[in-house]
């Protein structure tokens, strides 16, 4: 198998729309993605991501506007002639071929020629590392296996673009891992634009150049996992992207021309000089720095009262949840060998950088 | 400490464990033995008594018998074919297009079994024989006819259109059951069209077509009343009833007909297993569910119903032709009968109720027999550790590859010298042999639906029921029972409605005209032409018996599973 497909290609997504019956399943979805990037499409389960990925692949209800590969429309091409290939969720190999004929499949309906079909197969199975089991049968090979198998079945007819539906969830948690690093690096490898579906927004973290995250059937932003983790657009990526501390409240002008938050339960906060537009206010519990009252604020620093309503121990983090002025606020702190826990119903002060903590539109 | 475990341990198995030898001991006496002493005068030299292969050289040196068994052979074969050339199309059309019709295709896949095809076969003579009404329009208006009832083509035209179900309701499964996904893979790499249905989803379908296939061949090729009614002598369940009735249970040629039958009912079982066998994986997954489907395009629409009207008439033309002929007066050269009358059904009534009476008394025995035994061997498999609990299930299911006209012959070699006390008459004539006949028939069927019902039944309410005070006896009889009833009652009627129009074993077994049921009843009516209207009026009364106690199996099945999905939602929601 030659190390650059070559022939990897950019999509181009105008104005989709798509309709389930009276459902409207996807709304205007508009993007663009680079050739050579690996791109994921995250959001929750009913947000539209897979029927956007099957629309690119021509599966499901005709949808309006462009899909445009390489600069073609395809959006009116049968999956067959699109030479996008998809890595399906249970995998879908046909349990009547050897793995050997699964993999030769896409290649002998190219009409490709028996010996290169053979060289072919081989290469693509000797990539993913299981050349030995060309003569099995689906069935007797493992999840991982079979997922192999099914990634080399789809490179293998050189596609433009790689497509793969939720490809990690019928594995368990420390073959996901594996697997996701195992994927990453095959692309990287092959060069392939590769768009991946997932609800899970480490995995879209851990592997994608860009992602794109959905809900309801509109893209909400995107952007560099970072970016979107650091900067979200709004508070459904804020809350889908990681656990976060939202107060809702108005933002109103200080003395000093600074910016003070009003949260719904009258707690003020001083943002700073830094302009903010009106919204909830956001920031993460590895953010929040917990101590006993009476602790100094330091400069460029919000602080709040509270006491300690719960406690969690994860092994790496130790989550508290703590009652400011009815606000529930969890603060992540690392844990270190021997050191003092707070106890419930303690009282603390909670210290935010103000550079922490984002401004984001919505309830 | 060792010893009040074990203690404890079969005191808690002692009540299933009876249970399962007293099973065994019925299944030995009354499935095994029989079967096994037909297998073994086969194989017996009868002067001598010592093993031999003569009977068999004897069989195959006879060229009636020969001619008898290419003719089983050919019209099983053939049965399968028509039966597949019915069926394909309706399986094609439910499971790739959105057909509005698919409702009438489901009425379809269930008319002709509520029918034996031995009580369809006249009517079907009326309607398509030599002089049937068919032909004699044929004759009329275009001026040839077509032989559809000429020899060997009449059994096989009756039983493919009988039989042609077990291929539908497998097929369309099978197709059903196929993931989406495979369709969209193979399209995704580049197959379509009838590249993509001959190499994906046809050898997908293929274990499904294969069970059904099979299943039909056996059918056909076991059954004895559609070629006796059809005078069609020269196949082998007709010889080996002919040959047991005619010459007696010491001629050995009944017994070696009854050991090449089994032969080819284990065969049939084997193939449809092995086409089932491990083919799960392909079925429909998380994300999958079902082939794609399109809409029809009118003229194809046309086209589908048409076919589908087609089939319909053909499988409703025994029970119209049945109909027709319990209402006629004389209906002979004459495309419907002359006249109507309801005397057929009078004639019945005054004369022939104890067919009736009869039927009900011994398809409710056998029916309740086989939910009982059925029941208690769902719990001895899928309940208890009982050592050889497996057998049970194996034993009571190995009655499929028995055909009944081997059982009737396996009962009357075993028990025609066996006197029950008290009585004292021979336990292979006395009417309670055919109770029990019908019962070992059905067994199958019933164990079927009672196994499907425990395993929807958690084990952990049965712990829960334990856990706060009740034996497992207790625990049986008022959590486990209760929670299968819907599975014992579909059990109960499928039976009763199958055991009611019993013949090939029954026929073997009727001592005396006052012992016979219903199905020996309309087979004695139908020898002679004046009898033809009682026993179509019999057969219309059997139609409606196994029809109700379809339609009651339905209802209930259909009940259960809503219950069932209720019950799931309940605990979905607890979890959440």
């Amino acid at each position: 198998m030659t190390a650059d497909i070559g022939n990897s290609a950019g999509v181009i997504i105008n104005d989709l729309n798509l309709s389930f019956g009276e459902t409207r399943v996807l709304k205007g979805v508009n993007l663009s993605i680079e050739a050579g990037e690996f791109f994921a499409f995250l959001g929750p389960s009913g947000s539209g991501k897979s029927t956007l990925l099957r629309a690119i692949a021509g599966f499901g209800p005709r949808p309006t506007g462009q899909i445009l590969i390489d600069g073609e429309d395809i959006a009116d091409q049968p999956p067959w002639k699109r030479n996008v290939g998809m890595v399906f969720q249970s995998y879908a190999l046909w349990p009547h071929m050897t793995v050997h004929r699964n993999v030769a499949f896409g290649l002998e309906e190219r009409g490709v020629p028996a010996p290169e079909i053979k060289r072919r197969v081989d290469a693509a199975l000797d990539m993913v590392g299981l050349i030995d089991l060309a003569e099995r049968r689906p069935s007797q090979l493992s999840g991982g296996q079979q997922q192999r198998i099914a990634l080399a079945r789809t490179v293998v007819v050189e596609p433009k673009v790689l497509l793969l539906d939720e490809p990690l969830s019928n594995l368990d948690a420390n073959l996901r891992v594996q697997m996701r690093r195992e994927i990453r690096d095959l692309q990287k490898e092959l060069k392939l634009t590769t768009i991946f579906v997932t609800h899970d927004q480490e995995e879209a973290n851990t592997t994608s150049d860009r992602m794109a995250v959905l809900d309801d059937g509109v893209i909400q932003q995107v952007g560099a996992p970072v970016e979107l983790y650091d900067k979200p657009c709004n508070l459904f990526v804020a809350n889908f992207l990681g656990t976060a501390n939202v107060l809702q409240g108005t933002m109103s002008a200080g003395k000093d021309g600074s910016c003070v938050f009003q949260s719904e339960n009258g707690v003020a906060i001083n943002l700073g000089t830094q302009p903010h537009n009106e919204g909830a206010m956001v920031f993460r519990p590895q953010n929040v720095r917990i101590s006993k009252t009476g602790t100094n604020c330091k400069a460029g620093n919000v602080q709040f009262q509270g006491t300690v309503g719960h406690m969690e121990f994860h092994g790496n983090i130790v989550r508290y949840g703590v009652d400011v002025s009815g606000h529930l606020i969890l603060i992540d702190e690392t844990h270190q060998r021997g050191s003092t826990l707070f106890d419930i119903g303690a009282s603390v002060d909670l210290q935010v950088k103000q550079g922490q903590i984002m401004v984001v539109p919505g309830h | 400490m060792k010893a009040s475990t074990l203690t404890a341990f079969s005191s808690v198995e002692r009540g299933p464990a009876i249970a399962g030898l007293m099973i065994a001991f019925f299944l030995l006496l009354f499935l095994i033995v029989p079967v096994g002493q037909v297998i073994f005068v086969a194989f017996q030299d009868p002067n001598t008594g010592s093993f031999t292969l003569i009977n068999f050289a004897d069989f195959f040196g006879n060229s009636l018998f020969v001619e008898s068994f290419f003719n089983s052979f050919y019209v099983a074969s053939m049965s399968v074919i028509v039966a597949s050339i019915i069926a394909m199309p309706l399986a094609y059309f439910t499971t790739r297009f959105n057909f509005s019709g698919a409702l009438l295709i489901q009425t379809l896949g269930i008319i002709p079994l509520i029918m034996p095809p031995f009580v369809g076969a006249v009517a079907m003579q009326l309607l398509f024989g030599a002089n049937g009404s068919i032909n004699l329009l044929l004759e009329e208006h275009l001026g040839f006819t077509i032989p559809f009832m000429e020899g060997l083509n009449g059994v096989i035209l009756v039983e493919s259109v009988h039989y042609f179900p077990f291929i539908l309701i497998n097929l369309s499964a099978a197709l059903n059951n196929i993931d989406r996904a495979m369709e969209e893979s193979a399209q995704n790499l580049g197959a379509h069209g009838t590249r993509l249905f001959r190499r994906i989803v046809f050898p997908l379908a293929m274990p499904g077509y294969v069970a059904g296939a099979a299943l039909v061949f056996i059918k056909v090729f076991d059954d004895l009343g559609t070629p006796l009614l059809l005078n069609i002598n020269n196949m082998l369940a007709p010889q080996a009833y002919l040959r047991i009735s005619s010459i007696g249970i010491a001629d050995p040629m009944g017994y070696v007909i009854s050991v090449i039958l089994v032969g080819f009912s284990l065969l049939s079982l084997w193939i449809s297993l092995l086409a089932l066998k491990d083919k799960d994986y392909a079925t429909v997954q998380k994300g999958g569910g079902g082939l794609m489907r399109r809409d029809l395009r009118t003229w194809e629409k046309v086209g589908c119903y048409g076919v589908v009207i087609l089939i319909l008439l053909l499988v409703l033309s025994p029970h119209i032709g049945l109909t027709l002929l319990s209402f006629g007066t004389v209906w002979s050269f004459a495309v419907i009968p002359d006249g109507f009358t309801f005397d057929h059904y009078t004639t019945v009534f005054d004369t022939a109720s104890q067919y009736i009476t009869n039927t009900l008394l011994y398809a409710g025995i056998a029916a309740l027999l086989d939910v009982i035994l059925a029941t208690s061997i769902a719990y001895i498999v899928w309940r208890t550790k009982l050592v050889g609990r497996k057998w049970l299930d194996y034993g009571a299911t190995a009655a499929l590859a028995v055909p009944g006209v081997v059982l009737g012959i396996g009962y009357l070699r075993t028990y025609h010298s066996f006197d029950v006390p008290i009585i004292n008459e021979p336990l292979a004539s006395w009417w309670v042999i055919i109770v029990i006949a019908m019962t070992i028939r059905r067994l199958p069927y019933a164990l079927r639906a009672c196994i499907a019902a425990i395993q929807q039944v958690s084990v952990m309410l049965e712990e829960a029921a334990e856990n706060l005070g009740a034996t497992k006896g207790r625990t049986v009889w008022r959590i486990v029972v209760p929670l299968m009833s819907g599975g014992i009652l579909a059990g109960f009627v499928t039976s009763f409605a199958t055991a009611s129009v019993e013949l090939s074993a029954t026929i073997m077994l009727v001592a005396k005209d006052s012992d016979a049921p219903l199905a020996f009843g309309i087979y004695e009516f139908m020898q002679s032409t004046s009898g033809r209207g009682p026993g179509a009026a019999l057969g219309i009364i059997a139609v409606l018996f196994v029809g109700v106690g379809t339609y009651f199996s339905h209802v209930i099945i259909e009940r259960s599973k809503k219950l069932r999905e209720a019950k799931a939602i309940v605990a979905e929601g607890g979890t959440t």
